[in-house]
């Protein structure tokens, strides 16, 4: 479990004038993205603009009706699963445990894509196990199920098995959903630090503009199924975007502890 | 967990659950659950001892010492007939059968994630039934005439596949979500059912005594032509179960989390579906449809391992003891010989409601 | 966000038609499509419209099902006749005679039966949250037939008038030992484990039936012919034994429907809301155990309306239970009664049970059904 040495400018992962479709409803239309080595990128947009759906096309979950998705050049759809599975790691909106599953089988299930029928659990397994629970401060929560965890610590434990999964890039659907403001620090923290100490690249959906800002390099706004800004968040954030995209009128003004910006509503508009 | 608590620095501890130990051998390592281990040995003595017990147990009965003596070859010809030819395959069918639809039973529920998920309740047993009683009421006088004897099972096993595999391609829709599985499977179910009780109403009233025999699952008088075509499908559908397991484990996350951590979705699933329906119908063919093993005995097994989910091996061994010690008590105990069904019923249904009322686990 | 996500419950088993219109314009915010707006006002009076025209298309068909009834036969009698039976008291001819004596009580019985079966399977679908709340998955089929079964065993009755109170004890009793059992342990009734308890108890109630059975031929020939369930040879006087609990079990649903709204926003928030969440789920059960306990008892056990029927309401009424509870009513009667008719015509001059044609004809239907609607997984 060596952390890999960001190789800052190549491009991992990239969405190729994408579509994406439920059945007939296009969701999303003709959409590029790249996404480079070691970044840590932030999808936000208003309710139902596509940007969970983006996300699980990049994580192949869902396979566009048009265009493509290259993961390190490859077309995804044409990977096996399972290579893909060694090399990017997801995380659900909202997983669903098994009741009475512990926290340690939890993290364990992570090692799926490193093992092979006749190699269940090697030593790698188990040190990335151990080390995933350590990191994430679940060690001593190991052997209790996951299903009598607060919401905070259950999130964690969802990280903590991406982790021991060991994928260079990592994919978040909105994981501060239904946590207190604290736990949504935690857990952003916790994301950030894969970043930082880990050299992870990480994509993620949030809904709370001022915490994406925050903790992300990178804002990728999107509206209605499209892209409408991508960049540093000072660049997204715009009262502009914020009238176009979010239908609300706001003042930006710089964040008093990071220096990002910050949003601050004044009225919906329309 | 409020604060942002630094891990400690330096090489992790090792992070063992409870009551596992951990076994590496050359290029082969694994994790050893010991209460499962210690259950599916449980259930695996309780197997023999209940077989043992049987052999000698009946209208003629015959000692331990007898009986082993036979076993080895050196018993009288009678006692050799009885114990070899008339109790032996018998008690055989009645472990293989159990085997099979305790892990059958096993595979639908961990994959649909629906503890109701069993054969009986998706309707392969009914298809099955559908399957014999048409053979038998269509075929002539109490199965005797040209669909009797190896029609019988014949038809059952076509029954129970043709509702398997109308199960599969009726709830495919680009790979099976386990809750449409669940709900098509009721209306074959229904389909089934509504045959049965169909046909049951056009028959002779003899023949109708003899289907209701069948579908109420008995071994009586089962034979090693029984035994044999059944242990030959066990040895190759049992390891085809058991490879899914890996994959089974992660599946129950949902398709999204499965997805992410590399399985194969949609072969996964048809392969699970496929090798659970032709183990239902070995078992189904071979001594007709047992009721509620495959949907009691996993229930009962999750919760004696307290596992996340239902151990195939443990559950298939348990399903063994109970169909076979089911068979010795309608054979010994009972004041008339009972097909082996309504035991497995009777004994299995009281210890699901127990472990409900006194467990805390209200799911899978 | 979070108040979009209460308005579809995960467990709803058929995306309703409002939220499909979300659907349709937003798509899918993640799995289970949880985000969405509110349906636009133009949406509303869509709906009302939608939901009165389902209406009277329902009453039509439900009084074209009963003509068809009274008309058709192994002895098909002219519309003209039929009013002539029903409105003329004069000389009593063959066929006002079969008119009067058979076919009215048969289509009252069975308008009556369908009524309490739809009625009861979007009750128990409401309580549960489970599409597969089917009342028969409750323990009222296997105590009917284990009544019915002992009745026949150890009574030596013969007759559906002589099984009516046997079934309906046999019901009565199935019902409350499921909920008692599947309450009993730490967790409270949660679908799930009255839906465990209900499949133990049934295994143990067909265990004892199967004791019996396959030793007493004779009980077997007589139960063979209720267990299938039929209209047939059922007069005025089972009508009029069920009559009572049906009516009783009908006020009940529907006093019971606008609680059960409440109830399908969570139980927290219906108690936030001011509902008395126990007496609620109290009426519920009470109003199942009536309808499907009195049906089951004057019929034998008859599958699929109470699966089917509110799933197909569903479509135009939405979850809203005053609409979707005698809408399903109204369908299950028309239901019924036409799988009645085409028993009577498809294998003439013989029948084919009417439990036998739902089955038939409701599971393929079931089957598209669940194909073409979106499923919100578990």
């Amino acid at each position: 479990m060596t952390s890999t040495v960001p190789r800052t400018g190549t491009v991992r992962l990239a969405a190729e004038s994408v579509s994406l479709a439920y059945d007939d409803r296009v969701v999303v239309r003709e959409l590029d993205l790249q996404l480079t080595d070691g970044s840590f990128t932030a999808i936000v947009g208003p309710n139902g603009c596509g940007k969970s759906t983006l996300l699980r096309a990049l994580g192949r979950l869902l396979r566009p009706v048009g265009g493509q998705v290259l993961l390190d050049g490859r077309a995804i759809s044409r990977t096996p699963t399972r290579e893909v599975a060694r090399v990017l790691g997801l995380l659900p909106q909202t997983p669903v445990a098994p009741e009475g599953l512990t926290v340690g089988d939890l993290v364990a299930r992570g090692r799926h894509p490193h093992q092979s029928w006749l190699q269940q659990w090697s030593r790698d397994d188990e040190a990335a196990v151990s080390e995933a629970l350590t990191w994430t401060d679940m060690a001593d929560l190991a052997d209790r199920p996951v299903d009598e965890l607060s919401g905070g610590q259950r999130q964690r434990a969802w990280i903590s098995m991406a982790l021991a999964q060991g994928t260079d890039l990592l994919l978040l659907d909105e994981p501060t959903t239904y946590l207190d403001l604290s736990h949504q620090i935690d857990v952003l923290e916790l994301v950030a630090r894969l970043h930082t100490e880990r050299g992870r690249t990480v994509v993620v959906v949030l809904h709370d503009l001022n915490l994406a800002a925050r903790y992300a390099q990178r804002l990728v706004a999107m509206d209605d199924g499209r892209l409408v800004a991508s960049g540093a968040p000072e660049e997204v954030l715009t009262e502009q975007l914020l009238a176009d995209a979010f239908d609300l009128e706001a003042r930006i003004v710089p964040d008093p502890v990071a220096g990002t910006p910050m949003v601050v509503p004044v009225r919906r508009l329309r | 967990m409020t604060r942002l608590a630094r891990p400690p620095a330096g090489v992790p501890e090792r992070v063992r659950q409870p009551g596992e130990t951990v076994v590496r051998v050359g290029p082969v390592s694994g994790r050893v659950r010991w209460r499962q281990v210690v259950v599916a040995l449980a259930a695996a003595v309780a197997v023999l001892l209940l077989g043992a017990v049987s052999l000698g147990r009946g209208d003629f009965p015959i000692g331990l010492t007898d009986v082993l003596r036979t076993l080895v070859g050196l018993g009288e010809d009678t006692q050799e007939f009885i114990v070899l030819q008339l109790r032996a395959p018998r008690i055989v069918v009645g472990a293989l059968v159990g085997l099979a639809l305790g892990v059958a039973g096993a595979l639908f529920q961990t994959f649909a994630r629906n503890p109701l998920a069993s054969p009986d309740v998706l309707g392969i047993t009914q298809g099955a039934s559908a399957g014999a009683v048409a053979a038998i009421v269509l075929g002539g006088t109490a199965g005797g005439g040209v669909l009797g004897g190896v029609g019988v099972p014949l038809a059952a096993l076509l029954g129970a596949l043709v509702t398997g595999l109308l199960l599969l391609l009726l709830a495919w829709r680009r790979g099976i979500d386990g809750y449409r599985m669940v709900l098509i499977g009721i209306a074959l179910w229904a389909v089934g059912a509504a045959l049965v009780d169909w046909l049951l109403t056009r028959a002779e009233i003899h023949d109708a005594a003899t289907a209701y025999v069948w579908i109420t699952g008995s071994l009586n008088a089962r034979t090693w032509a029984e035994a044999v075509p059944l242990l030959v499908a066990l040895a190759v559908l049992l390891p085809a179960a058991l490879a899914t397991s890996r994959a089974l484990a992660v599946v129950q996350f949902g398709d999204d989390t499965a997805r992410g951590l590399g399985v194969r979705l949609v072969p996964t699933q048809a392969l699970v579906v496929l090798v659970a329906v032709a183990l239902t119908a070995a078992a189904v063919a071979a001594a007709g449809p047992i009721s509620y093993v495959a949907l009691v005995v996993p229930q009962v097994a999750v919760r004696l391992t307290r596992g996340p989910r239902p151990p195939l091996l443990a559950s298939g061994l348990l399903g063994a003891a109970l169909v076979v010690g089911a068979d010795l008590l309608t054979r010994t105990v009972l004041p008339q010989a009972l097909p082996v069904g309504v035991l497995t019923a009777a004994v299995g249904a009281p210890f699901l409601l127990w472990l409900l009322v006194r467990g805390r686990r209200s799911t899978l | 966000m979070r108040l979009a996500y209460l308005a579809v419950s995960p467990r709803e088993p058929l995306v309703s038609s409002s939220t499909d219109a979300a659907l349709r314009r937003h798509g899918p915010g993640g799995p289970g499509g949880a985000e969405g707006t509110a349906p636009q006002r133009g949406g509303l009076l869509q709906q009302r419209r939608t939901r009165l025209l389902g209406l009277l298309l329902l009453l039509v068909l439900v009084t074209v099902a009963a003509t068809l009834s009274i008309a058709v036969g192994s002895r098909s009698i002219g519309l003209g006749a039929v009013w002539q039976a029903l409105t003329d008291p004069g000389v009593p001819t063959e066929e006002t005679v079969i008119v009067r004596e058979l076919r009215v009580p048969r289509t009252a019985l069975g308008l009556a039966v369908g009524l309490a079966l739809g009625v009861a399977g979007a009750l128990a679908q409401g309580h549960t949250r489970n599409p597969l709340g089917d009342p028969g998955l409750l323990g009222v089929t296997a105590g009917a037939s284990l009544g019915v079964v002992l009745a026949i065993h150890l009574l030596g009755i013969g007759t559906p008038a002589g099984y009516v109170w046997f079934a309906f004890a046999g019901a009565l009793l199935g019902t409350v030992l499921v909920f008692a059992l599947g309450s009993a342990g730490r967790g409270g009734a949660t679908p799930v484990t009255l839906a465990l308890a209900g499949a133990a108890l049934s295994a143990l109630f067909y265990a004892l039936v199967r004791a019996v059975l396959v030793s007493d031929t004779d009980s077997l020939d007589a139960f063979r012919f209720w267990v299938v369930g039929a209209l047939a040879g059922r007069g005025a006087d089972v009508a009029w034994q069920v009559a009572p609990f049906l009516l009783a079990g009908l006020l009940l649903a529907l006093v019971n429907a606008p609680a059960l709204d409440l109830l399908g926003l969570g139980e927290d928030v219906a108690r936030g809301l001011g509902q008395r969440v126990w007496l609620a789920r109290l009426v519920g059960l009470a109003a199942v155990t009536l309808l499907c306990g009195a049906a089951t008892a004057a019929c034998g056990p008859i599958a699929f309306v109470g699966l089917v029927v509110p799933h197909v309401v569903r479509a135009f009424t939405g979850p809203a239970h005053r609409w979707l509870v005698p809408c399903s009513g109204l369908l299950g009667a028309a239901l019924l009664l036409l799988a009645d008719v085409v028993g009577r015509v498809v294998v003439r001059p013989g029948e084919l049970q009417v439990g036998i044609v739902l089955a038939l004809v409701g599971a393929p239907f079931f089957v598209a059904l669940i194909r073409r609607r979106r499923l919100a997984g578990p």
